[in-house]
């Protein structure tokens, strides 16, 4: 599954890897949704370096799209409600 | 997935395919998108080169604070050398005003450096993922039928579309930081206009009154009356006073006086 940190770049996730990937991401939407900042930054933290540690970085030679989009790492906790409350990140 | 890169999959996406859409053949998407692409590197650039004018500003606003920092030291060193605590409190005081400030802007100028990095690097992706693409087309269309070449050549340009969506919205990000530092760094100017890093030397009337001060103290002729001259020019020696002072109150006799004493002596080398 490849899976992209957003302005940071694409990681190729094995498929043994991915239930432990929802279960962060989910502890990540838990946090944000419960209005804990802290606890957000820590499990999105978490998140991240999941992905960079157990993902293999996609080469620029691969014209792949991505199944799954992260955040930018420098997302704020604000930034991260807006995303559930339909704002998104992404202006336009 | 549900959850948080799902929800950033799906804006991405519509993103994407907002781009895409208007292409009903390959060879106009490929044009298409060939076009949005070479946009975006020009807005990479324009964007690299908004962030290193801005690291630049901040870089000369933290070279005149640093200096501030060391003349106002050494005035508070001399001036408390001299006995004049007061004095040396207020060149304190304003030294450390300027050093908080001072770390502020280090902090900012190390992430506008690594902004310009990680932009600098995102630049370099999308060309090679652009030249990736550009090779490819011409495989593709090679090698397969027209609806199967329109499949994959549509494919490699959702992914590159991607690429172009993450490399605008890391630009974005980094232009919206770049804008906030620039407030930051325009307050911080106000702040010097209002002379709150202003060094000791700017209380009399532009002369280097301190220095001046100071040479005459050193000099055991003129200590007594150069004392005088101080402590009514420092009137209490508040910080408050000090600070009126500076903003331009300063005495009328202190700057004839010291013409008198020697023009020479008192102006700044």
């Amino acid at each position: 599954m490849i899976v992209r940190i957003a302005t940071e770049g694409q990681y190729d996730i094995g498929d043994d890897d991915v239930p432990e990937l929802n279960q962060l991401d989910n502890d990540a939407v838990a946090a944000c949704e419960g209005g804990d900042g802290q606890h957000f930054h820590e499990s999105f933290d978490r998140l991240l370096a999941f992905v960079r540690e157990k993902g293999e970085p996609v080469g620029d030679d691969r014209l792949d799209a991505s199944d799954v989009i992260l955040p930018p790492p420098d997302v704020s906790f604000e930034e991260a409600r807006a995303e559930f409350s339909g704002e998104g990140l992404i202006p336009g | 997935m549900p959850g948080l890169s799902g929800r950033m999959s799906t804006v991405i996406k519509a993103k994407i395919s907002k781009l895409l859409d208007r292409a009903e053949d390959p060879a106009e998407t490929l044009e298409y998108s060939y076009q949005k692409q070479i946009e975006l590197l020009q807005n990479v650039k324009k964007g690299i080169a908004d962030v290193v004018t801005s690291k630049k500003r901040l870089q000369l606003q933290e070279q005149k604070l640093r200096d501030q920092v060391v003349k106002l030291d050494t005035q508070a060193r001399q001036a408390l050398a001299a006995g004049n605590e007061d004095l040396a409190r207020v060149a304190l005081e304003r030294k450390n005003v300027a050093q908080t400030e001072l770390q502020s802007l280090d902090s900012q100028v190390a992430q506008l450096e690594q902004q310009q990095q990680q932009m600098t690097e995102s630049e370099q992706k999308l060309r090679a993922k652009i030249e990736q693409f550009r090779s490819k087309k011409e495989v593709i269309k090679a090698q397969y039928s027209a609806a199967e070449a329109q499949v994959r050549i549509s494919e490699a340009a959702t992914g590159v579309g991607e690429e172009m969506a993450d490399v605008g919205l890391a630009m974005q990000r980094a232009l919206d930081k770049t804008e906030n530092m620039k407030a930051r760094a325009d307050a911080v100017q106000e702040l010097e206009a209002a002379g709150t890093f202003e060094d000791l030397t700017a209380l009399g009337s532009g002369d280097d009154d301190i220095d001046r001060q100071l040479k005459a103290l050193s000099s055991t002729s003129e200590v007594d009356s150069e004392l005088a001259k101080m402590k009514a020019e420092l009137g209490t020696g508040s910080p408050t006073t000090v600070g009126e002072l500076g903003a331009g109150n300063s005495p009328a006799a202190a700057p004839a006086e010291a013409e008198q004493a020697g023009p020479s002596q008192g102006q700044a080398p």
